[in-house]
């Protein structure tokens, strides 16, 4: 299993050593070729803004949309669930558009509101532990959008067919949970995309 | 907008996330590129080039250098228009041991404060007490030791501090590489060696037996100082530096857009030289550089900090 870690400027480390160490190889990814055989790509946490101009000048934006219509799995994490959202608030901004929900920017205020919290998810019986660093807030999910963590009634942790998205880091806590579920989603994908069958639009 | 705030209902002590908070903005900087800005317009322009955070001060270090007079922290008023302009992190200087005006900074909600060796220090021994605030802090060190002094006071950052405003990148290369070559000499001692290494740096043993063991810093490590175009940039990232500071190079240059640019390109893909030559390409002229060699000792704005 590859995963491929867009390396841009954030926390592409954080994410690199807590997939190694659930046993996934990992690549970093700053050109398109540099996505070619992996079977899932990471959007880390650092800022959505000088993390979107890149994609869009260096032609990674329309590559990583299309390694989402085939059915490679994605995963974005604070800025990286900025850039997946359809909608992006305060201010308005472009995206890759593959997530069907409106995300506010900085909602929570700015670096002295950064907090660890903890909030419910489906994934485990106990809370799970949740780093927010300027954080944005999912405002509005879409049809077909499943919740997979919470905190202060908001959806912290979403997914929808091989996308998933939070608005914390688990990249930055000792809990794997959330890469595991990555993974076997992943896992899952590579496993439909060998068999032929259509990705879900 | 959602006006609850995550409010520390999580587990662990209050401290530990504290500080888990602090690295974790310095972590997500990383990568990119943090420009020096003395007003709203010119942050605009670092981050539409790509900036991933603006340092917002009165004069840069290449005007106070000629100017001359008492550096202090930037007026608020400028420090405000800025924080309102842009979306990205607003970092802010504070003259070393002046930790009134950190409160100020901390009350105003900067992201970030740099205890700066650039500004007049208002105190010749003592750094603040950086474990105290809510907001992290960066600090300049020129070798490990005085690094691990600022992160034993709580910095959630480190920088190389090179020679601000002189647009020589030559002092930052000389720190950053003490800083890489004391950490992997740490890493080849015995265990009863740490005791006077810790002594011979001035530096706390614990955080000295932690380095020894994971051979790099507890926080990230950027580089500042001198830094004038997309190859010097490409230079202390190859040298080790995780992130880059561009203080006067970028609005001292004849092209300060297409520089920042430049810049932040060079930085992503320190390491592929086509890239680095793309973001030379169509470039004017970067600032005049001055000698470090040539400077009188009081000129040097490296040798502030202790």
């Amino acid at each position: 299993m590859k995963i491929g870690i867009l390396a841009v400027q954030g926390d592409f480390e954080a994410h690199a050593a807590m997939l190694e160490r659930l046993g996934a190889q990992t690549t970093e990814v700053r050109a398109p070729a540099d996505l070619e055989g992996c079977d899932g790509l990471v959007l880390p946490g650092g800022e959505s803004t000088t993390q979107l101009k890149f994609l869009q000048e260096e032609g990674l934006a329309d590559k990583i949309v299309r390694f989402a219509e085939r059915g490679g799995a994605i995963f974005g994490t604070c800025a990286g669930a900025i850039l997946l959202a359809n909608d992006v608030k305060h201010p308005q901004q472009d995206s890759l558009k593959l997530m069907d929900m409106t995300v506010v920017r900085n909602a929570y205020g700015r670096q002295i509101a950064s907090d660890v919290v903890s909030g419910p998810t489906t994934l485990k019986t106990e809370l799970l532990e949740m780093v927010f660093i300027r954080g944005p807030v999912i405002e509005r999910t879409g049809p077909g959008v499943k919740v997979l963590a919470e905190y202060a009634g908001r959806p912290a942790l979403v997914e929808r067919d091989n996308i998933m998205a939070a608005t914390f880091h688990p990249e930055l806590t000792q809990d794997t949970t959330v890469h595991e579920h990555f993974l076997s989603l992943a896992r899952s994908r590579q496993g439909q995309r060998a068999n032929g069958a259509k990705p879900a639009k | 907008m959602d006006g609850k705030k995550p409010n520390g209902s999580g587990n662990g002590s209050k401290g530990s996330n504290e500080w888990r908070v602090k690295v974790g903005l310095a972590e997500m900087l990383k990568g990119g590129v943090i420009m020096d800005v003395t007003n709203a317009e010119q942050a605009k322009i670092a981050e539409n080039a790509g900036a991933c955070a603006v340092m917002a001060l009165e004069r840069v270090p290449s005007d106070i250098r000629k100017e001359g007079g008492v550096a202090r922290m930037a007026s608020i008023k400028v420090i405000r228009e800025i924080m309102n302009t842009v979306t990205i992190p607003v970092m802010a200087k504070v003259r070393i041991g002046h930790f009134a005006e950190a409160e100020v900074l901390q009350a105003l909600e900067v992201d970030f404060i740099d205890e700066s060796e650039v500004l007049t220090p208002a105190d010749e021994e003592n750094h603040i007490w950086k474990r105290d605030y809510r907001v992290p802090f960066v600090c300049g060190a020129r070798n490990l030791g005085e690094a691990l002094r600022r992160i034993a006071e709580g910095a959630a950052m480190i920088r190389t501090k090179g020679e601000a405003g002189s647009g020589n990148v030559v002092e930052a290369v000389r720190h950053m590489r003490a800083i890489m070559s004391q950490m992997k000499k740490l890493a080849t001692m015995r265990e009863d060696e740490l005791m006077h290494e810790a002594k011979e740096l001035g530096a706390p043993l614990e955080l000295v037996r932690q380095i020894a063991k994971t051979g790099k810093l507890p926080v990230p490590n950027f580089s500042a100082g001198g830094i004038a175009t997309p190859a010097d940039a490409a230079l202390v990232r190859r040298l080790g530096a995780e992130a880059v500071f561009v203080g006067s190079g970028i609005f001292k240059s004849s092209d300060p857009e297409a520089r920042a640019k430049a810049v932040v390109k060079a930085t992503t893909h320190f390491e592929d030289p086509k890239a680095v030559l793309e973001a030379h390409e169509e470039l004017g002229e970067a600032m005049r550089g001055l000698d470090v060699r040539q400077m009188e000792e009081k000129d040097l704005l490296a040798t502030r900090g202790w």
